[in-house]
């Protein structure tokens, strides 16, 4: 694999060719936030909070930075006017389903979001799909995924798996941003869907 | 049928199909597209078999259902030959009179022919009516030519003959550069060079590739697409095989939307007749060539038609766009080099090889080469399919071909570009249009629909129409688009109530430049231009929205009144009697009044009230005329 020089925030970073930008900007200890990376996991692209602004002068773009490839010289620019206002609005929109977030209302506090700005509608899961994604690429078990299109999607679990497999896992509950508790209703209401979940559920 | 196994026996097949045809033998061919067959062309078609049978005339006679000639408007179309006499809105119950005066006796059925709205005057031929005069049909003409779903009527006007030429004439690296020379840019919607995106998949050293037509037309209101893949399906095959040629695959696939069950029939047989020909398959005429083609369809979802949703979903996942920065003619469907093009992209391939690349660069403009076609719909005459060289301007394409606003309105606003398309007011009425030219027009070329809009739209709710549309047909997959849609969708619909506040336009531009910047595919990157758009022509009718509680255009419900003008009522009692919640007072002789309480606004008051009368009045943003004392009631003329 070669090795690639690229800038970001003015300091020269190393990194494989092949990984991202925010792969090179972690390994350089510089932060840039994120909600639905995760390491283990292929890049979503979902919350689009780690957008960055990549070149100079009239050739700046914004790219997401978990999706987006290093380049040699690459100028990268984490924070600036334009990616502050956008994070801001992405978690003002996102406050509007879990105000009381402790990871919402950190970044919130960083990037001077309101959590009033919109209406508030309590559905809590801001589709980030970390749980579903863990459950199909690490464990392989597809017990938790998305129904539903755009607006109306939801995640939820599949009675016959989840039955067999959650019990013993949960390892998918940490991994939410919003709502540990949310995750956990869902699957309950899973289970109460599954006859082979009743002995499970008498044992607790 | 059998099968071609060489250019010789194609050739000889195809001499043989055109010296059984007599080009003067009478035919009556009768639109079969999906919307003249919705005005009744099915039963016009069996009305002509019948009359025919009845007549003995089965031998004389040739009946064709052919493709969309373009004219939904005037629909069922009936063309017959050799004369070319053009008849419009034909019901099965004329059938007998053409059938004994126009087919036996040679005349000519005048009730039946175009008559100009403003000379009086009567075109006997398609080619005379001013909505196909003024317009330059090259891709989609053949439609009305052949029966749709026979081959050998696409290979007796010379169908497939650009493929022949391809393959035993030039090389794969000749058709493409071809193309490129032809400057043809794509009709889908972002207008990429066509060459350009051809070439960077054949150059890929990658063995599997793939050639993709995309037919997942999902623009309200658009429907170019359609009338291709029904009308001529052959030519879009013939044009993706070449495309398949050029670029060293092996494999193409149509992506075709559900909602169009005659598309998909017409091309799975077009397909299956093509394969019996040898046309499809291995060894196509014995040129050495492979090729194989799949039909896949869709399951409505609009973001589909976004090329890396598109893939996605030909490879059996949920139809979300990829997050990647790869170009899919480098890593697409299944990671292979994959070449996307809409239904009328390649059905220009062909005309290209034929023609030349010369001849495809003659037409247009500098920037935008080649026909486009557009579905006029809307406030316009003449409703229907249009296909005009590039740098035709709006003015022309509205009032020459589509005959101006009916009903003496006044033209608004022209939206093109489909649902992230934007809205171009009167004054921009001259611009010619092009990929660029509308793009800085801050609309947009989308594949194609053009939707003319009269005085009576009011245009926050035009742009609350496509964002909710938007919001309902975004993936939800980034945060932007699903979120930023829902709220815009929101704020939009307020203001359109009346409950807009100081600070929602402000609000809007936010959310718009967030879901511009930051989503993740096309449809969230120009979703707000609808909004965009018309608050850069219209801003002083969202002002009157939100400050004013007042709707210029008279549209949005909650900001409106209806007030009958005791000066005009005559006290004829049929708004009274219309009213479904009897909030009209009155009786014979006694001015009509509405009792705002009752009153919800449904408008039927205003539609029934004689237009000798017009004394219904709708009004906004000002106080109601205090009601007349009862005894002024009473009318005593």
């Amino acid at each position: 694999m070669n090795e690639i020089l690229l800038q970001i925030d003015g300091k020269q970073v190393k990194g494989k060719e092949g990984t991202t930008v925010l792969e090179a900007a972690q390994s350089a200890g510089i932060s840039i936030p994120k909600l639905c990376h995760h390491e283990k996991l292929i890049p979503f692209g979902g919350c689009r909070l780690c957008i960055v602004e990549v070149g100079s002068g009239d050739r700046i773009k914004l790219v997401v930075s978990c999706v987006y490839q290093i380049e040699e010289n690459l100028v990268v620019k984490t924070r600036s006017e334009k990616v502050d206002r956008i994070r801001k609005t992405l978690l003002e929109l996102l406050l509007a389903h879990a105000p009381d977030s402790p990871q919402l209302k950190e970044l919130a506090g960083v990037y001077g979001a309101d959590r009033d700005c919109f209406e508030k509608e309590a559905s809590f899961c801001i589709h980030c799909g970390l749980c579903v994604r863990y459950c199909a690429e690490v464990k392989k078990l597809n017990a938790v995924g998305f129904v539903g299109r755009g607006i109306n999607k939801e995640i939820c679990f599949i009675p016959e798996i989840a039955s067999k497999e959650c019990h013993n896992c949960l390892e998918c509950f940490p991994l939410c941003p919003t709502s540990y508790l949310q995750a956990a209703f869902v699957l309950t209401e899973a289970l109460a869907f599954s006859d082979a979940s009743y002995g499970n559920l008498a044992k607790e | 049928m059998r099968r071609l196994n060489t250019l010789e026996e194609l050739d000889k097949f195809r001499q043989e199909l055109l010296s059984k045809r007599d080009p003067n033998k009478p035919c009556i061919s009768i639109c079969a597209g999906a919307g003249c067959l919705a005005s009744g062309a099915g039963e016009v078609i069996a009305a002509f078999k019948s009359e025919i049978e009845k007549h003995t005339l089965n031998a004389e006679v040739d009946i064709k259902g052919t493709g969309c000639p373009g004219f939904c408007e005037r629909g069922p179309v009936v063309v017959i030959y050799p004369e070319e006499i053009c008849y419009l809105q034909v019901t099965p119950e004329d059938v007998p009179e053409i059938v004994t005066r126009t087919i036996k006796e040679k005349q000519v059925l005048d009730r039946l022919l175009y008559v100009d709205a403003t000379t009086g005057e009567k075109a006997i031929h398609e080619y005379d009516i001013p909505f196909y005069k003024n317009q330059e049909r090259n891709v989609i003409c053949n439609n009305i030519k052949i029966d749709s779903k026979s081959i050998d009527d696409y290979l007796a006007i010379s169908g497939y003959s650009a493929l022949t030429k391809v393959f035993f004439q030039m090389t794969g690296e000749e058709v493409l550069q071809e193309v490129k020379k032809s400057r043809l840019r794509g009709r889908g919607g972002a207008g990429f060079p066509t060459g350009q995106k051809w070439e960077g998949s054949r150059n890929d050293s990658e063995k599997i590739k793939y050639v993709i037509v995309n037919a997942d037309e999902g623009d309200p209101g658009a429907f170019m697409d359609r009338a291709l893949l029904e009308g001529n399906p052959h030519s879009i095959l013939e044009g993706l095989i070449i495309g398949g040629y050029a670029i060293g695959a092996r494999e193409g696939y149509i992506y075709v939307r559900q909602e169009y069950p005659l598309a998909v029939v017409n091309i799975n047989l077009a397909i299956k007749q093509a394969e019996e020909y040898g046309l499809l398959g291995k060894n196509i005429l014995g040129s050495g060539f492979d090729f194989i083609v799949k039909v896949h369809q869709g399951a409505g979802a609009f973001v589909c038609g976004e090329s890396t949703a598109l893939m996605t979903a030909l490879e059996g996942r949920v139809g979300e766009p990829r997050p990647k920065y790869v170009r899919s003619n480098i890593k697409g469907l299944w990671d292979k080099p994959s070449v996307l093009n809409n239904v009328e992209t390649w059905a220009n391939i062909p005309l290209i090889i034929n023609k030349g690349a010369d001849w495809f660069t003659q037409i247009g403009t500098e920037g935008s080469k080649g026909t486009k076609i557009f579905s006029l719909v809307g406030k316009i005459t003449n409703t229907g399919l249009v296909e005009i060289p590039m740098g035709m301007t709006l003015k022309d394409i509205i009032y020459k071909i589509g005959g101006g606003i009916p009903g003496g309105k006044k033209f608004k606003a022209v939206q093109t570009g489909g649902p992230s398309g934007g809205c171009i007011s009167e004054e921009m009425l001259d611009l010619e249009v092009g990929f660029d030219e509308l793009t800085r027009a801050g609309s947009m070329m989308g594949s194609g629909g053009m939707i003319v809009m009269d005085e009576d739209t009011c245009m926050v709710d035009v742009a609350r129409y496509f964002i909710n549309f938007l919001t309902d047909e975004s993936c939800g997959k980034c945060i932007p688009c699903r979120e930023g849609l829902r709220q815009m969708k929101k704020i939009l619909t307020n203001i359109t109530e009346g409950k807009g506040k100081e600070g929602d336009i402000e609000l809007l531009e936010v959310l718009s430049e967030t879901a511009i910047e930051a989503s993740l595919c096309a449809l969230g990157k120009s979703a707000p231009n609808p909004f965009l758009s018309s608050l850069h022509y219209f801003r002083g009718e969202y002002e009157a929205h939100v400050r004013e509680k007042r709707c210029p255009a008279l549209y949005c419900k909650d900001l409106i009144k209806y007030y009958i003008d005791p000066g005009k009522c005559s006290a004829c009692m049929i708004c009274l009697k219309k009213c479904p919640v009897n909030a009209i007072d009155g009786e014979k002789k006694k001015i009509h009044i509405i009792d705002q309480e009752k009153c919800t606004n449904c408008g039927t008051c205003f539609e029934v009230c004689p237009v000798r009368f017009g004394a219904v009045k709708k009004i906004s943003g000002e106080l109601l005329p205090s009601p007349i004392a009862d005894e002024e009631r009473i009318i005593t003329r």
